[in-house]
């Protein structure tokens, strides 16, 4: 299939509850004798439950030469428990639709599933299981190896994952988040079995460790579930997450062509080094970026690169903050002869939004949007989920949601015009470009 | 909850489906138009996918400036696809907000401007669409399968079009197509959400029902003669990483046999999500990654059918194991294909699917997007009470069905194997 787009008085007699966003009123979050914290929000509206959460383990701690140790380690937990074998594990929740998955980032792993309601005991059971007592099996762990090595393949070939590999090593230099998280094929190699079982012992515990269970379930029942499956987890050996130190600002514009032969389409990443989420700017940034290469058909940036220009089927610019400072980028995949004219394109953009800022139309009309589809972004269990996780880790507010049209309403054209200026100097970027 | 549903037909022919769902503020509204790649005919490849982006350059009453600034801002979403049999364009708002989608869906069925500078600066947006496809070995690959299984039925080219055809084509063909294929009476709009059905079909009505029908556009049908033997090939590229894909003719969607081999597949590679919205589940315990991913032939397998008009294509798509021949890989799918057809699955095994199958329809159901999706997709191949009974109709699959329709179907005679061969792989 193919689309478009990567991404009066009304005859609505809107019936739906009309404070549909989480509130302190229906989150419920209790935190466990053992330091486990619990979300819930009930939703009797759906046969299902969706589970998120992450704990503190994650690629920053990394040694250089076993790079991609916690992602291989996140992806090896489910292989085999002191209990079940692989195939034992994905029976069980295959054979009633439910599905278990892990995400190792840089400084967390994250967790997910999603089942029929009356299956959340088992899956709650499985998972408490694959995150105590992984067994790694030689043989499973191989196989992996050899998946895993087969993604790295893949991914060299990869324009948009190289070009994205290339930009975190030049706005990142000499700090742990230039290095990927799914490493490269020698420090996959150099991983052994040994690795796995330390880095799980060291890291994997319920200090910090958080869940959130959202469908039609009632709180009481979800903490007592989670108490029952996880409760008794005692993780003495767990290690404190290491600071992070801070990155070497760009002095001047960094360029970088990651050669990939063959291709009919080069990747191209601009941008700096962007706020961390609990900065107080971070709303302020995000609605300037939105204004970038958000809104509609991706902003300033895909009206002037796609609409106008017609050089790109995507163009758009991204924001990634998290605990620690993210990237603020533009992105686009071009024709290889047109990447000088497109980079000037967006150089230009960058310069002019950094001179001028954003018009108080535009400002208006992100507001607006940014408040409008708020129930959209969290009609489902896992987008609300998704939001349960989000004030935790971030220390939002259980209210953040019902404040949520307010602190966007409060962002004054100043504030972006300051930070615009604060993360980008148009002279100062990264660069980079993988294709032929 | 779900409560009501409306189906009814205006008089321009315009098919309208409505369906009340009160467990969020939000409609999604779908207009779709029976048009699609295989209406189209050498020289004109890519141009429903073309007329669907141009679609979005404005009206006179929705300039592409306005339209654009006016859904995003009042927190919406939209989106359009094209595909082999179809053109979809949605848009999922805050309650309050739809009627702004239901003016511009209905301004935009006859009023498109398809302005001549327009045309052309998205001429190289499409290329760039396809040069980034192109980037892809899967797509390369698939591609050339589907090229080599439909020489004569239009399903023979991919939806964005070949290059040639993207370079030589201008606003003169993209306009007629438009203007033929737009009309009321090979429409169908789909609205599901927070509203209540009478006010909404009086709505619908006034904004659509004064739009004038066109002749009924007769689609482009010539039947691929049978295939006698095998078809193999092999395409070559940049990489390291050897796949296949294997593909075996079935029948259209609206085949009783279409819920047999759902079944089949679901055994096989995994139960397929046919949501468009709301995510699927796992395959690892399907027969096909236990004997081709846990034995080391392959690294990722998945396989399953599109809902067609026409006889279309069940497809595996197998990333071979880096010390694997491809010629082994294929050995080792082929004696699982061998068992289906020779013993019967177990009972189990059914049951299972048929669980899976609606666990993954309960995760589709939390999506109004996704629900207004069903109401119209079911129509453009089927109908709706296709979708309304589709797990009625999955459980009455037996262990015979599936062996008979293995034995059917997946026959060597007549698939076609495709190899991508990285250039880089030194064997």
């Amino acid at each position: 299939m193919t689309a478009r787009q990567k991404s009066a008085s009304p005859p609505s007699n809107a019936k739906a509850r009309k404070n549909s966003l989480p509130g302190p009123d229906d989150i419920h979050r209790e935190v466990l004798s053992n330091g486990v914290i619990v979300l819930t929000r009930p939703n009797f509206d759906s046969p299902s439950v969706s589970v998120n959460g992450y704990l503190f383990a994650g690629s920053l701690t990394d040694p250089d030469e076993k790079l991609g140790l916690s992602d291989f380690t996140a992806a090896a937990l489910m292989r085999g428990t002191h209990k079940r074998s692989f195939d034992a594990i994905y029976n069980e929740l295959e054979s009633v639709g439910a599905s278990i998955g892990f995400d190792s980032l840089t400084h967390t792993t994250s967790y997910g599933g999603r089942c029929l309601v009356e299956d959340l005991g088992l899956v709650l059971e499985l998972l408490a299981e694959i995150l105590q007592y992984p067994t790694f099996p030689d043989t499973e762990v191989e196989k992996l190896r050899a998946q895993l090595l087969t993604g790295l393949a893949i991914r060299a070939q990869d324009t948009g994952d190289m070009a994205s590999l290339t930009f975190d090593k030049i706005i990142f230099d000499g700090h742990p988040y230039a290095r990927p998280g799914d490493g490269y094929p020698e420090t996959i190699q150099a991983i052994t079995r040994d690795d796995l079982v330390d880095f799980h012992r060291r890291y994997y515990g319920t200090k910090g460790m958080v869940i959130a269970v959202v469908g039609a379930v009632e709180p009481a029942k979800v903490v007592a579930e989670v108490e029952r499956t996880l409760g008794a987890w005692k993780s003495a050996d767990q290690q404190e997450p290491p600071g992070l130190p801070s990155h070497k600002p760009l002095t001047k514009t960094v360029q970088e062509h990651y050669k990939i032969a063959g291709k009919s389409q080069s990747d191209l990443v601009i941008g700096v080094v962007g706020p961390k989420r609990k900065d107080p700017e971070y709303m302020a940034t995000s609605l300037g970026n939105s204004i970038l290469g958000q809104f509609g058909l991706m902003g300033r940036i895909g009206d002037v690169v796609r609409e106008k220009s017609g050089l790109a089927y995507y163009a758009h610019s991204s924001l990634s903050p998290g605990i620690g400072p993210g990237a603020w980028e533009v992105n686009a995949g071009v024709n290889p002869t047109n990447v000088k004219k497109a980079t000037d394109l967006i150089v230009k953009e960058l310069d002019r939004f950094v001179k001028r800022g954003v018009t108080a139309e535009e400002l208006a009309d992100n507001q607006a949007n940014y408040i409008g589809r708020l129930p959209l972004s969290l009609e489902s269990n896992g987008g609300v989920a998704g939001a349960l996780i989000n004030i935790e880790r971030y220390d939002l507010g259980l209210d953040y949601y019902r404040r949520y049209a307010d602190l966007v309403k409060s962002v004054n054209r100043d504030e972006i015009l300051k930070v615009a200026k604060k993360y980008i100097s148009p002279d100062k970027l990264a660069i980079a470009v993988a294709g032929p | 909850m779900i409560k009501g549903f409306k189906e009814t037909t205006l008089s321009n022919g315009l098919k309208v489906m409505l369906k009340e769902i009160h467990t969020a503020p939000l409609i999604s509204s779908w207009i779709w138009y029976r048009v699609g790649s295989r209406d189209e005919v050498t020289g004109k490849t890519g141009i429903s996918h073309w007329t669907e982006h141009m679609q979005f350059k404005g009206t006179k009453k929705f300039p592409a400036s306005i339209l654009d600034k006016s859904i995003s801002r009042d927190g919406g979403t939209w989106n359009a696809f094209t595909y082999l049999d179809w053109t979809t364009y949605y848009e999922t708002m805050p309650a309050d907000k739809i009627d702004l989608a239901l003016r511009l869906e209905s301004d935009r069925m006859m009023n498109s401007a398809f302005n001549e500078k327009e045309v052309n600066s998205e001429r190289t947006v499409i290329i760039s669409e396809r040069e980034g496809h192109e980037n892809e070995p899967l797509f390369k690959l698939s591609e050339a399968v589907q090229q080599a299984a439909f020489r004569v039925h239009p399903y023979h080219h991919e939806v964005i079009g070949d290059m040639a055809d993207l370079r030589s084509m201008d606003r003169s063909d993209l306009y007629n197509h438009y203007r033929s294929y737009y009309v009321p009476n090979n429409a169908v709009l789909a609205v599901a959400g927070d509203f209540e059905t009478a006010s909404m079909l009086k709505r619908v009505r006034g904004l659509f029902g004064r739009i004038p029908a066109g002749d009924t556009p007769k689609r482009l049908t010539r039947v691929e003669p049978e295939q006698n033997g095998e078809i193999r090939l092999t395409v070559e590229g940049p990489g390291e990483t050897t796949f296949l894909e294997v593909v075996y003719r079935v029948p259209p969607a609206s085949h009783p046999d279409f819920f047999h081999l759902f079944v089949l597949d679901s055994l096989l590679a995994g139960p397929s999500n046919l949501n468009m919205f709301g995510g699927g589940i796992s395959n690892k315990t399907s027969r096909l990654y236990r004997a081709l991913v846990d034995q080391e032939y392959a690294v990722s397998i998945s396989g399953g059918a599109a809902a067609t008009v026409d006889p279309y294509l069940y497809s595996f798509t197998i990333t071979v194991h880096p010390n694997r021949k491809p010629e082994e890989t294929l050995a080792a799918l082929d004696n699982e294909i061998q068992k289906v057809q020779d013993e019967l699955v177990s009972e189990q095994e059914v049951a299972r699917a048929i669980k899976q199958a609606r666990a993954i329809f309960a995760y589709g159901s939390e999506n109004i997007t996704n629900q207004g999706f069903w109401l119209g997709y079911a129509e453009m191949f089927a109908n709706y009470h296709w979708f309304q009974s589709f797990l009625r109709n999955l459980a009455k699959v037996t262990t015979r069905d599936v062996q008979r329709v293995a034995r059917q179907y997946f026959q060597s005679s007549s698939r076609v194997v495709g190899i991508y061969l990285p250039e880089g792989k030194t064997n």
